[in-house]
């Protein structure tokens, strides 16, 4: 028979055993994804090099024979990125700027809710956006053939990403003590010249972090660049050709393979490659973070 | 008795309409080129008034002042006043050490570079100077680049002062500096305060009537909001006319 | 103020100071400079701020505008008929709901747990460091990536199929990390006094979380659950190959049956009909149904949030 000190330490593990064990599943899932990801992405290599792949401009998956080139989904999608970004990383810290800086307190409060709806939109919502509005409009204007193109799926991504890049860059600007503020002031600086030369520098670190996020949204995401990006797997040229980012050749070619075929493995590559692109930005994200927790 | 720099006249401030004022019709007179002590014991608005002196209550957001407060016979809340112009004349140093996150020479350049400063010769200049007069220079002049949070305390607290004085202001208000440094370096800083007076208008708030004693020409107790005294502090700390102010320095309260 | 006499009583002020130097330069025109940026930086960064306000503003009066006319009883209440092109879209909003209640069955609990864990359990070491890792690479993987991941690992290896449970768990995944992260705040804003005070009445560590820490956590948990559930009902990309589909006859009526669900609706009357135009009302109605369930979601989590915020301060 057990004494009472046994029962009692049962009580105690038990449930810190089943915690933790249902706790690992988030290192499990994880371990799921990488290890699905490879499985499935790496048979392409048998049916084209790394080369092939990562150099060829043409992507005919269903011809005969296939050809698997995805230089030009991928620089769709480091230009869809990159316009994004551009777009949406200034403005973004210029929200965060305002919020904390000018705004009086009583009505950031509503600017704050506004920016957390904007996150809040679906991506579907937007593409559709694109679809009808942006298109038309950019078609007439600029008489193109088409208006879905990268400049329109830049401008939805930039709306998508802009919350997170204002909201992340509005933490680090709070978190610049109020006496460098003062410390300036006192010595006739303006407003804007504490900002820019104070503040900022500051928030240097935290600001880095929320635009490597940003991208790293926009990389990933998938519904406003496949409705709205055009889908042509060229290289673009100019922008305002129409691209097929690697998420948008993923989510509108998967129904139509077979599991297993080449072009399902292609497919399940660039998700592999996706995975590592945006696994690596965070590493970075964690690395800027951690530097700073050492000073 | 020399030229008055900074007058100010029934001088109340309230955090928001209708409150309880925190400073009561505050009337009094700095000599230029004098040391002058706020004493009190805290919440008395002694750093509340201190703020005033360079618009720093500015910001705090329901602030009404009423009253005027004359810098070389100007109000500097007159509607037609640079505030930035003002603080450029009227500087600051804090209670705690509040350096840039820059380095040392990055620090002290910075207000003259906002002041358009961009010549490097003569930024290097000033630099030397500030610090030479703050009394860092000889501690720091190997290391103009060191990140200026490597500094200790009283080496930070003294940067700021060295800070302060780059945009060569004519008045400079220490708020508590020695608040946050240990015995030697407070010393320092006490040396430093009477060494400025020959060059600046100095004001200091200390809740130290030690200190008080030790560096200012004129002492002002405040109390509750209220300009209680003030005098030449020999003669505010032997002989106060006001019994609050007697009961305060011998220790009664505060 | 006229600083001209500033300027030389500066410089005399200097010259006392140190013969050598010069003076600061206090150029006048600079001066107005510095006051025309600071002006101008003021104006631009409020002109920001208005201009994403209003571009939000126009897209909801926009979709407002268009799909308010489509809004009927019928239109929420009947299932699609027609190919699509007439009817309602009761199926796709039920099939939205289900896919909820999967994902939050698998996400919710388990993402308490491993916030009770951070927070209470784990001691540094390896084990709680691979699991913050495992966690925050979770919250950056693209949501297509993850869709691809349902399809290998549910659909296909665990066998599920496309169908609510694949496309429900793999959801999950996704939200996965933003309950986590919510429950560990509100766990972490549990003052320690509610433990001490457990423990000193003879409370045993997992009788002190089960009946001090998670009840008074409870708030801030479940908050944070409704606005993972707002990202849940808007996403498309996990549920694109994993289980919703183009169009299903009626309700799912096991975990292994497919669904509709109202954001892969809209994206497919958008793009795959053959009558774009026949549909359009549906295409906007589908939208603002879709738009009230997620902010209508998110609004409840945020309003509830700011209710807890108040509460604390």
């Amino acid at each position: 028979m057990p004494n009472r000190g046994e029962t009692l330490k049962l009580s105690e593990t038990a449930p810190r055993a089943v915690i933790t064990v249902i706790a690992m599943s988030g290192i499990l899932v994880m371990a799921f994804i990488l290890y699905f990801l490879t499985k499935e992405g790496i048979p392409i290599l048998k049916d084209a090099s790394i080369t092939q792949l990562a150099a060829g401009r043409l992507w005919y998956p269903v011809s005969s024979p296939p050809l698997f080139g995805m230089m030009s989904l991928i620089g769709g999608s480091l230009a869809v990125t990159l316009t994004s970004s551009v777009l949406a990383i200034p403005l973004g810290v210029a929200l965060a700027l305002f919020l904390t800086e000018i705004c009086p307190k009583r009505i950031s409060g509503f600017f704050k809710i506004t920016l957390e709806i904007l996150g809040f939109l679906p991506s579907v919502v937007l593409g559709f956006i694109g679809m009808v509005v942006i298109a038309p409009y950019l078609q007439i204007k600029l008489e193109l053939l088409s208006g879905l193109n990268l400049m329109n799926a830049s401008m939805l991504l930039g709306v998508m990403i802009l919350p997170t890049v204002a909201t992340l860059s509005e933490e680090s600007l709070h978190a610049v003590p109020q006496s460098q503020r003062d410390a300036s002031y006192a010595l006739g600086a303006t407003r804007c010249e504490t900002m820019f030369n104070v503040v900022l520098p500051g928030a240097a670190r935290g600001i880095a972090q929320a635009a490597i996020l940003g991208v790293m949204r926009a990389m990933g995401e998938t519904m406003v660049v496949l409705m709205a990006s055009g889908g042509a797997a060229l290289l673009p040229e100019s922008a305002f050709d129409p691209v097929r980012p690697l998420t948008s050749a993923i989510a509108a070619e998967m129904g139509e393979t077979s599991v297993g075929s080449a072009h399902y493995h292609a497919l399940f590559f660039m998700g592999f490659i996706l995975l590592l692109i945006t696994l690596s930005l965070n590493v970075l994200v964690i690395k800027i973070e951690s530097r700073g927790e050492v000073k | 008795m020399s030229k008055e720099k900074l007058v100010i006249e029934s001088l109340s401030l309230t955090y928001s309409k209708g409150a309880p004022l925190a400073l009561k019709e505050v009337a009094l007179g700095i000599e230029e080129n004098s040391l002058m002590a706020f004493i009190g014991p805290s919440g008395c608005g002694k750093s509340t008034f201190l703020r005033c002196l360079n618009r720093m209550n500015d910001f705090v957001r329901g602030v009404e002042i009423t009253g005027r407060v004359l810098l070389d016979g100007r109000d500097i809340y007159a509607p037609d006043v640079d505030v930035t112009q003002l603080r450029r004349r009227v500087g600051m140093v804090f209670q705690r050490p509040n350096p840039f996150p820059f380095s040392i020479r990055e620090n002290v350049a910075y207000g003259p570079k906002l002041l358009g400063e961009r010549d490097k010769g003569r930024l290097g200049e000033i630099v030397e100077r500030s610090l030479r007069n703050s009394g860092l220079w000889e501690e720091v002049k190997d290391r103009l680049n060191a990140q200026a949070s490597s500094l200790s305390g009283g080496q930070q607290q003294r940067l700021c002062i060295a800070r302060a004085i780059a945009v060569e202001p004519e008045v400079l208000l220490m708020d508590e500096p020695t608040s946050a440094l240990d015995p030697m370096a407070t010393a320092r800083i006490e040396e430093l305060a009477r060494e400025l007076k020959k060059y600046y208008t100095v004001v200091i708030v200390t809740h130290n009537m030690q200190q008080a004693a030790r560096v200012s020409d004129h002492t002002a107790f405040f109390l509750m909001g209220e300009l209680v005294e003030h005098g030449p502090t020999t003669k505010i700390f032997t002989t106060p006319r006001d019994k609050r102010t007697e009961d305060y320095i011998t220790g009664r309260f505060g | 103020m006229k600083d001209t006499d500033h300027e030389t009583r500066g410089e005399a002020l200097l010259s006392a100071l140190d013969n050598s130097g010069d003076a600061c330069p206090i150029r006048p025109n600079y001066a107005v400079f510095r006051k025309f940026a600071d002006w101008l930086a003021t104006f631009l960064l409020c002109s920001s701020m208005i201009f994403v306000t209003v571009v939000l503003c126009a897209i909801l009066f926009f979709l407002a505008a268009k799909g308010g006319g489509a809004l009927s009883w019928e239109f929420v209440t009947e299932p699609p008929r027609n190919g699509m092109t007439e009817g309602g879209i009761i199926t796709p909003i039920v099939g939205t709901l289900q896919l909820i209640f999967v994902s939050m069955c698998f996400a919710f609990p388990v993402g308490v747990v491993t916030a009770v864990y951070f927070n209470e359990y784990a001691r540094g070491g390896t084990l709680k460091k691979s699991l913050r890792l495992a966690m925050r690479s979770l919250a950056s993987i693209p949501s297509v990536v993850l869709g691809l991941f349902g399809l290998a690992f549910f659909c296909t290896f665990l066998r599920f199929g496309t169908s609510l449970l694949s496309a429900g768990l793999t959801l999950g995944c996704m939200v996965l990390p933003t309950i986590v992260t919510a429950s560990e705040t509100a766990l972490a804003n549990v003052p320690q006094d509610y433990r001490d005070a457990a423990y000193a009445l003879g409370a045993t560590e997992w009788q002190t979380i089960y009946g001090v820490v998670l009840p008074s956590a409870f708030p801030g948990i479940i908050t944070g659950g409704i606005l993972s559930v707002g990202r849940v009902a808007g996403e498309t990309a996990p549920i694109m190959f994993t289980g919703a589909v183009f169009f299903a006859p009626g309700f799912a009526r096991g975990v292994f049956d497919s669904v509709m669900a109202l954001p892969y609706h809209v994206y497919v009357l958008a793009t795959a009909g053959t009558n774009i135009e026949k549909t359009t009302p549906l295409q906007y109605g589908t939208i603002l149904v879709l738009l009230a369930v997620v902010l209508g979601i998110s609004m409840v989590g945020m309003a509830a949030r700011s209710r807890l915020r108040k509460d604390v301060l």
